[in-house]
């Protein structure tokens, strides 16, 4: 009754190919979006703030990067954590060498830099597909962290071999390093991983996320109408990684505050691919739920028994935890192979004939 | 369809039944946080560590009526080793005001280095963690006491010197240093190689990528250097393929010596008789021996409030939870004992406490741990004190110490870390402090 | 120059000037591979018959190897304990089968991998439960001893490690060559429908499948857990294995033995003779690149079948 489409007549193309083309669509967003902005920093908790949403967000970026390339584009890449590191150091190595420059354009170039060496790593998709595709990327993550590890340039020759993140302002505000509040390093998080978000949706319902999605379909047939597979494809490894470049240096500045290689090892590459596929492949939605999910579900399995009062021994928990999580993660693939994005669309749809679905 | 609808329901549910971290109100207390890491790939070493610290704060509380009269209240976190969830749990549990809190991993001592001047908690990194923070003038508000791995690696050559028969004797000698391939494996490279320029002592690095299960390739370089000691920065599985490796390649065991962190029960476990003879650096002595068992036992284990099994007492890493517990509780007393305290110390007074800590023989011997341990000092500039290392060595049953206390080279180790400190200190946008306008 | 020098000349003349560690490093790589062969074997079995990425395959090995010891430990006799062991995988394939794969039976292929990334936490949390955290001895009677052939020290237990992985390797295909079930197996991975529709029963050829899988895992569980003890982290084997498959196809099982010999030679000798030039430490990504470098060549892997158009 409420959620109801009939009556919006579009009266040019362009209205019908928007990013939101239902009205309520469109006040359902804007409201989100001002609600994410207005609500945690002034209602929520540091601990909500530092521990639970930051990472949320940074974490959602990284799989909407992967979810272009795995969703969108059909190459499975396990390779994410080794593209973050990418942009982590090439921002650290950026804003040491000229401090003048502002945080957020560090972030950017940074993911240019990540970028370029997923061009690179991409190359193999030329030629494989598929799970020898995954495995070959790997090679990309094992080698990258391996280089950052080694080469003692990367983190300007610091005895203990981590970087850390140098205080940074964005008009006068403190968002990097320690003296930043848990709010404005929220703040920044969010507006990058909004205006990277509708980005995104931008991207994929024009000729390049058709072009991608014509290569996932059937390669072959996508070659014979005129998609370039070389191009194509290495495009997608090239923003795929932009945006994980992004997310690996805000991992760093916005997140931990100094990090060393083992920040992102193989666990974090996996730990964004469960995001993609449990969130749903090729939806943009989807990849923020799925971080949500991996993120809230195990904080939220470790605080549940405090707040039933339970008393059980951390060690135990963790077990349990761990064997839940795992349940559930069938749980929902069995109910729901295509991720959590085809449920909300589910209800979307149910919402639509309600009150009055026969 | 019904069980769509379900799943929808329970994550409506989930949302709502999201618990709500309440208000802490204690000022009868102090609470203690610990990290602690009893599942996953390290969990071998964190389960004995917790056991140590959860009893010897029992033991505090049951015999001592806690610290200066204050109970302590402490509270465990799972972090399974992994940073994101030592943060998590650190902003989780700083609401509830603790005085000070050890991260008990090298990568979450990272992370909350920065904090702690912010949130004003104390970080104790007992003999890990950034060496440079031991100048306190740069970091007041972490200490590494008794040691750091610098002064640590410099003791190691010392013993071998001693063993050698005299430092003139390091001259043209092989040792090979078999890391951890990470920032806490790499500590020690840059004081052994000063050491094996001074001493004219050929230094060959291996490094060792995690997690350590094939070290094939490592351990054929070894054959073909053919070094006459080995010392060991491992961690986890990589310490116990390394002791099977050196003793299945006819290594001579006793050459060998693992730093404090590979030098536990679970590092031989695998190698079982062949490990007899394997060494490990330690900063307090292993067995249940101590006047402080014996209280244990009778205050904690024979209330049936033990963390443990009383077999298990005196293993490596359980006396080493027990000492950290004990130098926590220390600091804290000499901070209660000079404000005069009968309530939880503030968060300055127990950073005062700390860094005013002067653990001397006789308090020692109060405590029951005469012997376990060296008298130590910690001052303004030097937040690593001035303890001293020793050699451990597993004779097939258990670990005994072997060698005296061995004095660091401190000429050698301090400059480094001095100028290391400003290094650090200057990324975090610090200043110095002038320790003599200090109480 | 010199570079060029150290990089294609000097390893060369070090190899030829020292053939007994020559001779050495190469055995350590064949001994190495095949241990890295005995876990790849369980992703080539699942993979092969139900075209599934079997990411648990890593947690497979660490659980059979609990299991093991736990049993041992509680006073079992070797052959009564790993009676059980084998009697306990196969009722974990049968689970499995039951309550994972029937229910996602015609999903797509990252889908089945994602599901076995869920058994995979779950297992982990399951069998640390049961068997505790402890690192375990596992003593399985072949002493850790090396002796010297010619100044070349072969160690007993790598060797008695190599025997096993080439028999469970003969018996794997004489299994899929000579017998009923091999052939309905080998039917199955070529073909799921035109398998059911000659009477096969799907079903029952997977459990068979998964329950291999676990035997095998319990061989790679026993050697690797001789070596560093039984551990957690012997569940990050997996790792180890995913060259080896790219390099030998994911359907192939002797090219999961050769792909593992080619990796560990290659992994041992570039880390010995090249590794110094950039610091050591190069295993890890060098056996990918090794893989990655051949597979640009032969994108269907070593005696991979040649579409793999799967995803």
């Amino acid at each position: 009754m409420i959620y109801r489409e009939a009556g919006q007549f579009k009266t040019t193309y362009a209205a019908d190919q928007a990013i939101f083309p239902i009205a309520q669509d469109r006040v359902v967003v804007a409201l989100a979006i001002a609600a994410a902005f207005l609500v945690p920093p002034l209602a929520g908790s540091e601990y909500w703030l530092q521990a639970v949403l930051i990472p949320l967000l940074i974490y959602s970026l990284a799989a909407i990067g992967l979810n272009l390339l795995t969703g969108y584009a059909g190459q499975l890449s396990l390779g994410t954590g080794g593209f973050m590191a990418v942009g982590a150091y090439a921002a650290f190595k950026i804003t040491t060498a000229f401090p003048q420059v502002n945080i957020i354009v560090v972030f950017l170039v940074s993911g240019l830099f990540a970028a370029g060496v997923g061009l690179l790593f991409g190359i193999p998709s030329l030629r494989i597909k598929g799970f020898y595709l995954a495995v070959a990327t790997l090679a990309a993550q094992f080698f990258l962290v391996w280089l950052f590890n080694k080469v003692a340039w990367f983190s300007n020759y610091a005895s203990s071999g981590t970087i850390t993140a140098p205080p940074r302002t964005v008009f006068g505000v403190m968002v990097t390093g320690p003296e930043a509040t848990a709010p404005a390093r929220y703040v920044v998080a969010l507006t990058l991983v909004v205006l990277f978000a509708l980005a995104a949706k931008n991207l994929v319902r024009g000729r390049i996320g058709r072009s991608w999605m014509a290569i996932r379909d059937r390669d072959i047939a996508a070659e014979i109408i005129g998609v370039r597979p070389l191009r194509t494809k290495l495009l997608a490894f090239g923003i795929s990684s932009f945006y994980c470049g992004v997310a690996g240096a805000e991992l760093v500045f916005l997140y931990l505050g100094s990090a060393e290689t083992l920040a992102f090892d193989i666990t974090i590459s996996f730990l964004i691919l469960f995001m993609v596929i449990i969130g749903g492949l090729g939806s943009i939605l989807g990849s923020f739920l799925g971080a949500a999910f991996i993120v809230l579900v195990p904080i939220f399995l470790t605080n549940a028994p405090h707040a039933l009062g339970l008393s059980v021994p951390v060690a135990l928990q963790k077990q349990v935890e761990l064997m839940i999580f795992g349940g559930l993660i069938l749980f929902f693939l069995i109910v729901e192979p295509h991720g959590l994005a085809r449920l909300w669309q589910i209800a979307k749809e149910k919402l639509r004939l309600w009150p009055f679905p026969h | 369809m019904k069980v769509r609808g379900f799943l929808i329901g329970l994550l409506a549910m989930t949302v709502a039944a999201w618990p709500v971290a309440g208000a802490w109100a204690q000022d009868k207390t102090i609470f203690i946080p610990l990290f602690v890491y009893r599942t996953g790939p390290y969990a071998p070493s964190g389960i004995p560590n917790a056991n140590g610290f959860q009893d010897y704060f029992n033991l505090v509380n049951e015999r001592d009526g806690g610290v200066n009269g204050v109970k302590l209240v402490i509270e465990e976190c799972e972090t399974q080793y992994k940073t994101d969830l030592g943060v998590e749990c650190y902003e989780r549990l700083k609401g509830k005001k603790p005085p000070l809190v050890n991260p008990y991993s090298t990568g979450i001592t990272y992370q909350l280095i920065p904090k702690a001047p912010v949130d004003k908690i104390v970080v104790h990194s007992m003999g890990y963690g950034m060496t440079a923070s031991a100048d306190g003038r740069w970091f007041p508000w972490v200490f590494n006491f008794p040691m750091t791995y610098w002064s640590q690696a410099s003791a190691f050559v010392k013993y071998v010197a001693s063993q050698e028969g005299g430092m003139d004797k390091l001259k043209g000698k092989k040792i090979v240093h078999i890391f951890h391939n990470s920032p806490y494996g790499k500590e020690a490279n840059p004081t052994l190689e000063t050491l094996a320029k001074q001493h004219g002592f050929e230094l060959t690095l291996l490094a060792v990528d995690h997690p350590g299960q094939e070290q094939g390739a490592t351990w054929l370089q070894v054959r073909r250097i053919n070094p006459d000691w080995i010392y060991l920065s491992g961690w986890g599985v990589m310490n116990q393929v390394a002791v099977k490796e050196a003793a299945s390649k006819g290594f001579k065991m006793d050459h060998m010596v693992g730093n404090w962190w590979s030098g536990s029960e679970s590092d031989v476990v695998a190698a079982a008789d062949g490990a007899r003879g394997f060494k490990s650096m330690t900063f307090h002595a292993p067995g249940a021996g101590f006047k402080v068992h014996q209280d244990l036992v009778k205050h904690v284990y024979d209330k049936g409030k033990g963390a443990t099994k009383k077999d298990l007492l005196g293993e490596v890493y359980h006396n080493r939870g027990m000492i950290n517990a004990m130098l926590n509780v220390e600091a804290l007393r000499t901070a209660m004992l000079k404000f005069k305290l009968k309530t939880p110390p503030a968060s300055e007074q127990a950073r005062w406490g700390f860094e005013n800590l002067n653990l001397t023989e006789q308090r020692l011997e109060q405590i029951g741990m005469k012997g376990m341990m060296r008298p130590l000092k910690v001052t303004c500039e030097n937040h690593e004190s001035n303890g001293m290392a020793a050699v451990q060595q597993w004779d097939g049953k258990q670990w005994k110490i072997v060698s005296d206390w061995i004095e660091p080279i401190r000429d050698v180790v301090r400059p480094k870390l001095e100028a290391a400190a400003v290094e650090e200190a200057k990324k975090l946008g610090y200043t110095v402090r002038d320790c003599s306008k200090e109480k | 120059m010199s570079l060029l020098y150290a990089v294609f000349v000097a390893p060369f003349v070090d190899m030829a000037t020292a053939p007994a560690f020559f001779v050495e490093v190469l055995l350590g790589g064949v001994f190495a591979g095949l241990m890295y062969s005995l876990v790849a074997l369980g992703f080539v079995l699942i993979f092969k018959a139900s075209g599934v990425f079997n990411f648990a395959q890593g947690v497979m090995v660490l659980f059979a190897a609990l299991t093991l010891v736990g049993l041992m430990e509680r006073g079992a006799p070797v052959p009564v304990a790993l009676v059980l062991t084998v009697a306990v995988m196969v009722a974990l394939a049968f689970a499995i089968e039951r309550l994972v794969l029937r229910p996602l039976v015609n999903q797509e292929h990252i889908i089945l991998f994602m599901a076995t990334i869920g058994l995979n936490f779950f297992l982990e949390g399951f069998g640390e439960m049961l068997w505790g955290a402890n690192v375990k001895r596992l003593d399985i009677g072949v002493p850790d001893e090396s002796f010297q052939v010619a100044g070349v020290l072969v160690n007993k237990l790598e060797l008695s490690a190599a025997i096993t992985a080439a028999l469970l390797v003969a018996v794997l295909a004489v299994f899929f060559q000579r017998t009923r079930i091999g052939r309905a197996l080998r039917a199955v991975a070529d073909d799921h429908e035109a398998a059911l529709s000659i009477g096969i029963p799907l079903k029952t050829i997977w459990v068979i499948v998964w329950a291999v899988a676990g035997i095998v895992a319990i061989a790679a569980g026993v050697m690797w857990g001789a070596k560093s003890g039984v551990q957690f982290s012997l569940s990050l084997l997996a790792l180890k294995a995913l060259p080896v498959l790219i390099l030998g196809g994911f359907e192939s099982v002797p090219g999961a033995i050769l792909g593992g010999l080619i990796i560990g030679v290659g992994e041992k000798l570039g880390e010995v003779y090249w590794g110094p030039l950039v610091g050591g430490a190069i295993e890890n990504w060098f056996a990918y690149v090794l893989a990655l470098a051949f597979l640009l060549f032969r994108p269907q892997g070593l005696f991979g079948e040649k579409i793999i158009e799967r995803v």
